[in-house]
């Protein structure tokens, strides 16, 4: 953890963070509720902090296929967003997960479908957990609860990004990105020279040199025979990230009857309804999938394996319940409570539902 | 004045027979051939003495498939 | 005299006056025969070569018949999203300056799909260069109307003939982007001929060494011809390409030095 403390919201400390991980470029198109990012980063002149170059794009297709470019660069690149714009990516990330290119991609969910509104919500869940765009692939998905891992999960994400050679999603909403909270700021990392690019990334195209082969990125390959085994490829490639990459919180967990289980924004009322549920004798634990994809089913299953009954708490029609039902035990009841429309579910509510469903029930 | 003489030679094989290089040649030294090729194409060749290697079937030929030599006589 | 040459004479390497540049890989073009992608990825890569930038180039192939163009040109490439070479092309030459990037694209690719990433690229000024091939037709997914087919001309998504009132107008990329303040210079070539093969390499040649000044877009359009989409012989779809083509799509520098030298 850095040293240096400041207040700042989640989409600056998400920028902050950015331009210290050594980030060369980040490409976006403003869509509310994340424009902070990139007006911070245009207002900190990262190019003159450490050369890193901000481009606001023509659109969402425009940025992310900036992306694609500069990431085949093996440059460190990113960009941020929300839902409606994320749709319109999905094409880019397809393209970026199939020429297995890192990248950092933000979403600030807002809730949907269509122009929706501008409210948080969490109904990207399916869109960004379960691939997106066509084609079999699987994107890391991580999902912050507070502004200072707004902050340390960028560089955690371009590590895995560039370790998988795989677009990394991070996965906030409005609420996050908007709520002020102090922050432990780290040091400034440097940028990669070209030719540190060239020794640590070997697939980078930075211009053919004698000693190698040109340096070709597609996802196209029109041998079926290969093309299966570039998909088989992949496929091994995320047993591999599922293997080794689940990230997760447990609060009260040891001694709970009913978990609830949410993510971001959800968990963090979901801990004023534990503290409200447990002070009326609910033992109420929370487990807080940091990963959405990795998703910790192992972990689902154990716990449900000791406790009454799970809950899972969502700001969408319920989409991550659907995994907490695949994975756990099927004795005990899972059921799900999500407001939607931009609506945060309230703490006394998620009590009120627990005490129905089941104590009550 | 110095005369050149000049010659071809084709990648028969990655001849296509599109025949865009035979208006090119300035000398009618060019023809397509009445065999095929492996992929079932009539080739082009040199079939004249009139080549003065002027280059003009090569860089106009698609596929690159024409090396011209040419010398001071 | 001339007959006292014999052929071992002349096959040296040393009398080599053209020969396929290194830059173009050995494998077998996928292109039909005659078409004018291949001329137009040969002298390319004379170009590149002749400047020594093989290690510094990076290409983009698009969506269309040039899609494989990687297995064609003999330096580091890319393979970009139906028309978002532009975008990727960007962000490339903004992360590597020094760098020379070009994007070899399609009329569908880059005048329809793509009209968003080609229009922004060329007004902000990127510093890369575009090679536009324009055969007014889809090749590859077999000859579908595309925004520059001609007024009456035929397509598979246009048995009849073009007709404007249902299918628009065709479209002038190359005159569009001239009037763009970002691009520098702009000009329209062809490939059917040796001499238009040269002008054409001049061309690029100069495109390339702007680049490296860093003036802003500097574009080549190549009019092309597509025997399989317009169902004629090659010699005959170049003729046909002379008569029908040139005239709506005249050769030509459109903008030279960042100023307009044609009326568009």
């Amino acid at each position: 953890m850095g040293k240096e403390l400041r207040l700042m919201k989640g989409n600056e400390a998400f920028a902050e963070a950015v331009i210290r991980a050594g980030a060369d470029g980040y490409f976006g198109y403003p869509i509310t509720p994340q424009s902070e990012v990139m007006e911070y980063l245009m207002a900190e002149k990262p190019h003159e902090r450490t050369g890193m170059v901000v481009l606001q794009a023509e659109s969402e297709v425009a940025s992310i296929n900036m992306l694609y470019g500069g990431a085949a660069c093996g440059k460190k690149v990113l960009t941020s967003s929300s839902s409606p714009g994320i749709s319109l990516m999905q094409e880019g990330i397809s393209y970026l997960a199939g020429s297995e290119l890192p990248c950092l991609i933000m979403d600030a969910m807002r809730g949907g479908p269509g122009l929706g509104t501008i409210q948080p919500g969490q109904a990207d869940y399916f869109q960004l957990t379960k691939g997106g765009g066509h084609g079999d692939y699987n994107l890391i998905v991580i999902a912050p609860s507070s502004v200072q891992e707004m902050y340390d999960y960028v560089e955690i994400s371009f590590d895995l990004a560039f370790k998988y050679r795989n677009p990394v999603v991070v996965l906030t909403d409005g609420a996050i990105g908007q709520m002020m909270e102090k922050v432990y700021i780290g040091d400034q990392k440097p940028r990669l020279t070209e030719e540190e690019i060239r020794e640590k990334y070997p697939w980078a195209t930075l211009g053919k040199t004698p000693d190698r082969e040109r340096n070709i990125i597609t996802s196209l390959d029109l041998d079926p025979y290969r093309q299966e085994r570039h998909n088989l490829h992949l496929q091994k490639k995320f047993k591999e990230i599922e293997e080794n990459e689940v990230r997760y919180e447990e609060l009260n967990c040891e001694d709970a009857d009913f978990i609830i289980v949410a993510y971001g924004t959800s968990a963090r009322i979901s801990q004023k309804a534990m503290d409200i549920g447990r002070e009326k004798g609910l033992k109420i634990g929370i487990f807080r999938p940091i990963t959405l994809w990795p998703f910790p089913k192992k972990e689902i299953r154990a716990l449900s394996e000791k406790v009454k009954g799970i809950l899972t708490v969502e700001m969408s029609a319920g989409q991550m319940v659907e995994d907490v039902r695949l994975h756990a035990s099927e004795k005990i009841p899972v059921e799900h409570y999500g407001r939607m429309g931009g609506v945060i579910p309230t703490p006394n509510e998620i009590v009120e539902v627990i005490e129905n469903l089941f104590v009550k029930g | 004045m110095a005369k050149v003489k000049g010659d071809i030679i084709v990648d028969i094989e990655k001849c296509k027979g599109c025949e865009v290089c035979i208006d090119a040649c300035p000398t009618h030294t060019i023809e397509m051939s009445e065999k095929v090729n492996g992929k079932g194409y009539h080739f082009m060749q040199n079939v004249h003495d009139a080549c003065t290697g002027c280059t003009n079937c090569a860089i106009v030929c698609p596929d690159g498939v024409i090396t011209v030599y040419r010398i001071k006589v | 005299m001339s007959d006292t040459i014999t052929k071992e004479q002349i096959f040296k390497p040393e009398n080599i006056v053209y020969k396929k540049t290194d830059l173009m890989t050995d494998n077998v073009l996928s292109y039909c025969p005659g078409c004018g992608h291949g001329t137009t990825h040969r002298i390319l890569m004379e170009v590149i070569d002749e400047m020594g930038l093989q290690s510094e180039t990076i290409g983009i192939a698009p969506v269309g018949c040039s899609v494989l163009a990687y297995d064609f040109m003999n330096v580091d490439m890319q393979q970009a999203a139906h028309g978002r070479a532009p975008a990727l092309a960007t962000a490339i030459k903004r992360l590597l300056p020094n760098k020379t990037v070009f994007s070899y694209q399609g009329d569908g690719d880059l005048a329809a799909i793509g009209t968003a990433e080609t229009i922004h690229a060329c007004n902000r000024g990127e510093n890369f260069t575009t090679i536009f091939i324009n055969n007014g037709i889809y090749g590859m997914t077999g000859g579908q109307m595309a925004p520059t087919t001609l007024e009456g001309m035929k397509s598979s998504t246009s048995p009849y003939g073009r007709e404007w009132h249902a299918m628009g107008h065709p479209l002038k990329m190359t005159e569009l982007v001239a009037r763009l303040p970002g691009t520098y210079y702009v000009t329209r070539q062809a490939v059917h001929t040796p001499a238009a093969v040269r002008k054409a390499k001049k061309a690029i040649r100069k495109a390339i060494e702007l680049q490296q000044q860093k003036v802003g877009m500097t574009f080549v359009e190549v009019v092309s011809n597509c025997n399989s989409g317009w169902k004629m012989t090659p010699v005959n779809a170049n003729k046909w390409m002379v008569e029908n083509m040139f005239p709506f799509y005249p050769l030509g520098d459109i903008k030279v030095d960042g100023k307009l030298v044609k009326e568009v």
